[in-house]
């Protein structure tokens, strides 16, 4: 903007240039960062807990029930936000009742009951069947029943029963991959087929918010596994932590390679939009996405990552990055999510201005509001991980048979049995 | 900007109908829903009012437009929206071309108070109005992308939102190219301009048209000869906004160059 009549830009405070009058307000707001964002690390820690099943990554045996469990307390709390931003909530079934077909949006209910139905709680449903079995007969009180119910009738523990729900485990993960892969590409293509909007609409939304799921999944199952393995002083197996460690930095370079794509694509069509957008990326984006995505949330993670695997470092050293790296790869995915969401509406679709979001503390759509729904999927893990215990008793070993020994020592100290 | 005529169609037009039917349809027949909702327009109208003999569409002329804001103040009065100045289903922008080439737009208040007067300023090329509105879109993403069906396009050829089946998701607004949507604070539904929906099936003209004191606004029918809108497609240069979304809007500009997006 040239500094010539300075009088048409003060009309509206925090805008600058021209908006559409209608576009004063973001219509979106932190609610829909989190919803890609909690869907990505559903699909992440699924898929995850896949490699186990499926490619038999025996190494990661510690984490596959635990990855499970984090990927359901996430799945049901998923919906939660969209809920929350609606309008008119109460009428939200409708999209079940009366989906309209063409909406890529209406699609949610259905591609969600699918993996909620069918793929994650059958697949827990059929690895934990034993268990639940043996729980209901031995607990005692008010939890037997509820095993009771869990086990929904099924009573057998015959070996050839215990071999049929193996298989069964096995087939739904075979399906389970591709729907986790449906789940999360599906919400990447909620934006990237708004042809409305420039910032979103790239094919290649769905695969970047596939991989930055698996990334983000990858990471919260690391996380997690080393927070409860130190509040229950359990040792932490690090082969499969480095294990962890690896698969995340594989996942972060076909990531970061991905997004990389996407950016010299946008830059080399350059089209009506890149003024805007770039703009908006050095101005309001700068700290959100130069400094928080690319450096905190994806450079110095894969550093940290590279010298924690491949340097010579004693075991607790590399715990210790990995951990750092983990929630430092949380920060950045969080960033990519706000970036998207929140980033894409920065700009006027009339190409000539750009906005801010003005986030509230209080309030339905405020920052509280969002904190509240970060915490409770924790919260339903832990109420998942008391009913349903994922972890690996040294006495009582997995069905699969292929366990590490586990031994009860307070993590201080560690024999140095670490790398593989 | 094209110079399209709505009656117009390129030869590849039917191969890319049928392709884009098909990409439209795809997700559904993958999805093996036989629910398609019908058409909410309903049955015949008593009064003798049937939708099926109308294709309503406006015409703008820009040369006309004086920017007295009289079209979007009526608008709100009539269809109840918020005064505040960040709703409008329709308002009108100012641009100001400088000797540069670039263009400055502004709308305070969606232009209902007038403009202030421009600098005395030799840098300045020229300065015209444009109103905006709903555009109707023939292929409006507002529809499409509705996960309710709440958003529609009537048999008379109006998009139209259904309030009682609107569960305030914002993607329309999203999916608009042209910023005509908002959400109606205290309905907390989608909100548009209806081309006056009720006043049109008593025969009435919209709002904005019956107030413009210079008629630059031209409300009429597409394929009826007697219509007004007929006359002012055939006699002028005709423009759509953002023509390569593939839209197809039902608003047609008369005078709107390259700058007007
Ligand atoms: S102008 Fe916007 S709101 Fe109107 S029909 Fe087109 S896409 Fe829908
Ligand atoms: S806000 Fe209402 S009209 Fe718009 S897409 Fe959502 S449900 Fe449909």
């Amino acid at each position: 903007m040239t500094p010539i009549l300075p009088l048409l830009l003060l009309t509206i405070p925090g805008a600058e240039g021209y908006i559409y009058p209608n576009e004063y307000e973001l219509h979106w707001s932190i609610h829909i960062v989190l919803y890609p964002y909690l869907t990505g690390l559903v699909a992440g820690a699924f898929i995850l807990a896949s490699l186990e099943k499926v490619f038999n990554v025996k190494v990661l045996q510690p984490i596959y029930r635990l990855a499970l469990i984090t990927s359901l307390a996430f799945l049901i709390a998923a919906p939660l936000p969209l809920m929350a931003h609606l309008g008119h909530p109460e009428r939200s079934p409708e999209m079940f009742l009366t989906p309209h077909t063409s909406s890529a949006m209406a699609m949610f209910g259905f591609v969600y009951a699918w993996y909620l139905m069918v793929v994650l709680l059958l697949e827990i449903w059929f690895d934990y069947r034993k268990d639940i079995v043996i729980w209901s007969r031995d607990k005692k009180g008010l939890i037997k029943y509820v095993y009771k119910v869990l086990t929904l009738g099924v009573t057998d523990i015959s070996e050839r029963a215990i071999a049929f729900d193996q298989k069964a485990c096995k087939f739904i993960t075979v399906l389970g991959i591709p729907s986790a892969f449906l789940l999360h590409g599906y919400v990447g293509f909620i934006f990237g087929s708004v042809k409305a909007n420039p910032w979103w609409s790239s094919v290649l939304m769905p695969i970047v918010f596939l991989f930055s799921a698996i990334v983000s999944g990858i990471a919260l199952v690391l996380l997690v596994y080393v927070i409860t393995s130190l509040v229950r002083w359990r040792r932490i197996s690090m082969p499969c932590l480095n294990k962890l460690a690896e698969l995340l930095l594989y996942a972060m370079i076909i990531d970061l390679s991905l997004e990389m794509l996407d950016f010299i694509h946008r830059l080399y069509e350059s089209e009506e939009s890149i003024e805007i957008l770039s703009k908006m990326i050095s101005s309001r984006l700068f700290i959100s996405l130069i400094v928080t995505q690319l450096l905190i949330g994806s450079a110095l993670p894969v550093l940290t990552l590279i010298f924690a695997r491949f340097g010579r470092l004693p075991d607790e050293m590399r715990r210790m990055f990995y951990f750092i790296a983990a929630i430092l790869v949380q920060v950045g995915i969080f960033a990519t999510r706000w970036n998207v969401v929140i980033g894409g509406q920065l700009f006027s679709k009339s190409l000539r201005g750009l906005t801010t979001y003005k986030l509230e503390f209080f309030g339905i759509e405020g920052l509280l509001a969002a904190v509240i729904l970060l915490l409770l999927p924790v919260l339903f893990l832990w109420i998942l991980a008391k009913l349903l215990p994922p972890w690996v008793p040294e006495d009582q070993p997995h069905d699969t048979g292929h366990r590490t020994r586990e031994v009860d020592l307070p993590p201080g100290s560690l024999p140095s049995s670490g790398t593989v | 900007m094209t110079n399209s005529r709505p009656e117009s169609r390129s030869p590849g037009m039917a191969r890319r109908t049928f392709l884009q039917n098909l990409s439209a349809k795809l997700p559904g027949l993958i999805a093996f829903f036989a629910l398609a909702k019908p058409g909410k327009a309903g049955a015949d109208e008593p009064g003798g009012y049937d939708p099926e003999q109308h294709n309503y569409a406006m015409g703008i002329d820009i040369h006309k437009c004086i920017g007295c804001g009289r079209c979007a103040d009526a608008c709100k009065s009539e269809n109840n929206v918020p005064r505040d100045e960040h709703f409008f289903r329709s308002w009108v922008e100012r641009y100001v071309v400088t000797t540069d080439r670039e263009a400055h737009v502004d709308s305070p208040n969606g232009g209902i108070d007038g403009f202030p007067a421009l600098p005395d300023d030799t840098d300045i090329l020229r300065s015209f109005f444009v109103p905006k509105l709903c555009n109707h879109c023939v292929k409006a993403p507002c529809v499409q992308v509705c996960p309710v069906g709440a958003t529609f396009l009537s048999r008379d050829g109006v998009v139209l939102v259904d309030e009682s089946y609107c569960v305030g998701c914002r993607y329309c607004i999203q999916a608009c190219p042209y910023g005509a949507r908002y959400l109606h604070p205290e309905k907390q539904v989608a909100d548009k301009c209806t081309f006056c929906y009720h006043r049109l099936r008593e025969g009435l003209l919209p709002a904005c048209v019956e107030v413009c004191p210079t008629q630059a606004r031209v409300f009429g029918e597409i394929g009826h000869k007697s219509s007004p809108l007929h006359r002012f497609l055939r006699f002028n240069e005709i423009t759509q906004l953002k023509p390569y979304l593939n839209t197809e809007p039902k608003v047609y500009y008369a005078g709107a160059d390259g700058e007007v997006i």
